[in-house]
């Protein structure tokens, strides 16, 4: 018993971090390459809409008249879509190239293999006999060590908050090695400051874990009841985080000005935020919402990437439970991941939050090596937005009957539009510029 | 965790969806991790509601008719019916009318036509337009598809004169409605292979 609480850190901390540093570059020399499978169909680069339909040698002024063969190029971006399109595949863990010995990531390998099979099972041995027990011993000594301190800590006066921090820390540094994340950090010059907003990309909410080890932050979050919400009023005494309740959640002014009123106080630790609202599996970064955006303070970007070989730490919420999902991770090799710090940023003359918003996903999107989407993570429950359906009808009719706006005209009509769409339960929202830039997307 | 489909494809079942459809037999695979991928039910077909949740294919103003062309029509003791559920057979079938045509194979088996051959691709469009499968396109129904693809953006009236024009120059027999035969002959100059043809990868 005692041996074993003794015992679990050493293990954890340092020997299973010194294997899988030493292994990565002897199994797999080439790091974090992209490891999807192959794409199954070839798309070249879309031709436009008018493109295609008009035919190359167009001048664009010249009306074109229905031809029964426009139904081509509806006809086949469907079946495009139907085989393969950039949603779907991102709400769910992304395949191996190679077998990382672990079920649950066993799609198409079915190789009967003697000599597979074995180490199959020595593996199982390792992680369900050796590790998770560790790892679990770990946690819930952490855990409760955590929560006592904390408590303790809320009991003294102000001037506690260097121990606070502390205490955090220590609460979070234990969380990583109870899960066996190995984590490289890369430019912590600009780890975040306070009076600012350190935005993310979201796979797992093991991300909380994984950047809060590292400096402290205040979450942002809904309040919860039961346990969770003990936990939560139990962090708040000791350290300022913003826990809001379920009515207030829905007041997007009440939300900003907590934010904001937060960030100009500069002795407060940064806001962490994910602007994409849900879990995505880490091979692309969605569109964020713009809320965080608009504030106009200082923004720093961090983006954060699994190695899936190790263990996928996406977690799918339609699959399992987060206990399920805790569990899983701790059944796992290791948790492998590297965060990038950003450059901070700031939002520019002539800039709305919503191209902000793109400018910062697309930097964490290049530096993490994930793919940019304009899509919104809310298609993961929520149906897509008619308005994005009657945007390419009203493209067709253009190309039919012809273009009649002037060029001008046409930008002054675009600056006016800058209507709020209503909220809708059952349909994801999104506001004019983003379903321009979609549409853009779709037809360049 | 959760498992994944239960059901892995035979080598019997993918010999035979590559003599029918064509496809090689890593493509197969392939598209059937797709199919599975899809297949929120996990019991081994697709239902309307699965291809709706693509968006970029609810966002398509012909998604509706596209969807359609995947379930088969059945007949049932002088009923016709369509049914709600397409398995991966079916789902092939309708995928291999997109596979490029290739010089090698029109000389293959010329005793049935392969369904990626340019009648094939062209019998697909066909259907899309035909909506109540008579074999014949007629003014209504291109009126409806000509609204799908426009949205609310063209009058009736312009929306009208267009489909009279397109029927006037496409009836040969004076029936006011375009038969598959008179299809083809609007359509024989456009390059159908290259419009109605996916690159699939091997």
């Amino acid at each position: 018993g005692v041996f074993i609480v003794i015992a679990s850190p050493l293990v954890l901390c340092g020997v299973v971090p010194l294997a899988v540093r030493s292994l990565v570059p002897v199994l797999f020399p080439c790091g974090f390459c992209h490891l999807f499978l192959d794409c199954i169909i070839a798309k070249e680069s879309p031709a436009s809409l008018q493109q295609e339909i008009r035919g190359s040698a167009s001048c664009l002024c010249s009306d074109h008249e229905f031809d029964m063969a426009d139904i081509f190029y509806f006809c086949r971006r469907g079946v495009e879509s139907i085989v393969d399109d950039e949603v779907t595949k991102r709400f769910s863990a992304q395949e191996l190239e190679s077998w990382n010995l672990l079920t649950r990531s066993n799609y198409n390998f079915h190789h009967i293999n003697m000599r597979l099979t074995l180490l199959w099972g020595l593996g199982l041995l390792t992680r369900y006999g050796i590790l998770l027990p560790l790892r679990v011993t770990l946690a819930v000594t952490g855990i409760s060590l955590f929560l006592f301190l904390t408590t303790l800590v809320g009991f003294l006066p102000n001037a506690a908050s260097y121990l606070s921090e502390k205490v955090h820390m220590m609460g979070y540094r234990m969380c990583v090695s109870s899960l066996t994340a190995i984590i490289t950090y890369h430019n912590r010059e600009n780890k975040p400051k306070n009076g600012g907003i350190c935005v993310a990309n979201h796979t797992t909410p093991i991300d909380v874990i994984i950047l809060a080890s590292d400096r402290c932050y205040s979450l942002v979050g809904q309040m919860h009841r039961g346990l969770l919400g003990m936990i939560q009023r139990g962090m708040v005494k000791s350290s300022p985080h913003i826990w809001f309740d379920r009515s207030e959640v829905k007041d997007r002014h009440l939300v900003a000005k907590r934010l904001s009123d937060h960030v100009a106080d500069k002795t407060k630790q940064p806001i962490l935020i994910f602007p994409e609202g849900t879990c995505i599996n880490n091979t692309s970064v969605m569109m964020f919402k713009k809320g965080s955006f608009e504030i106009g303070c200082t923004i720093y970007p961090v983006a954060i990437k699994y190695d899936p070989r190790f263990g996928d730490a996406f977690w799918n919420s339609s699959k399992c439970g987060l206990v399920w999902y805790l569990l899983s991770m701790m059944s796992s090799w290791a948790i492998v991941c590297s965060v990038w710090y950003l450059p901070p940023m700031n939002r520019e003359e002539g800039e709305d939050a919503v191209q902000f918003a793109n400018r910062v996903k697309a930097a964490i999107a290049a530096r993490g090596g994930l793919v940019d989407l304009i899509w919104d993570g809310g298609l993961k429950r929520a149906k897509v937005n008619n308005a994005f359906k009657e945007g390419l009808q009203k493209l067709y009719s253009k190309v039919l009957v012809g273009d009649h706006e002037d060029q001008s005209e046409r930008m002054e009509t675009q600056k006016k539009k800058k209507i709020q769409p209503q909220d809708n339960e059952d349909t994801v929202n999104v506001c004019y510029h983003c379903r321009v830039l979609l549409l853009k997307e779709h037809f360049t | 965790m959760g498992s994944r489909a239960s059901r892995l494809l035979r080598e019997e079942e993918i010999e035979e969806i590559k003599k029918e459809t064509g496809f090689s037999h890593s493509q197969i695979t392939r598209l059937y991790s797709r199919f599975t991928s899809l297949d929120k039910g996990e019991n081994g077909t697709l239902s309307r509601e699965d291809f709706q949740r693509i968006p970029e294919l609810a966002i398509n103003p012909l998604g509706d008719r596209i969807i359609n062309a995947f379930f088969p029509e059945g007949y049932f003791v002088l009923v016709i019916f369509r049914e709600d559920q397409v398995n991966f057979r079916g789902f092939m079938r309708t995928l291999a009318h997109f596979r490029p045509i290739e010089d090698n194979e029109k000389n293959k088996n010329p005793a049935t036509e392969p369904l990626n051959s340019r009648t094939n691709k062209l019998l697909f469009a066909f259907r899309l337009y035909d909506l109540d499968r008579d074999d014949k396109i007629s003014r209504d129904e291109l009126l409806q598809v000509l609204r799908m693809m426009v949205g609310v953006n063209i009058s009736d009236e312009q929306l009208g004169s267009i489909a009279d024009r397109t029927i006037q120059e496409a009836d040969t027999n004076g029936d006011s409605c375009i038969s598959f035969n008179e299809f083809i002959k609007v359509l024989e100059k456009v390059d159908v292979e290259q419009k109605m043809s996916i690159r699939f990868l091997h």
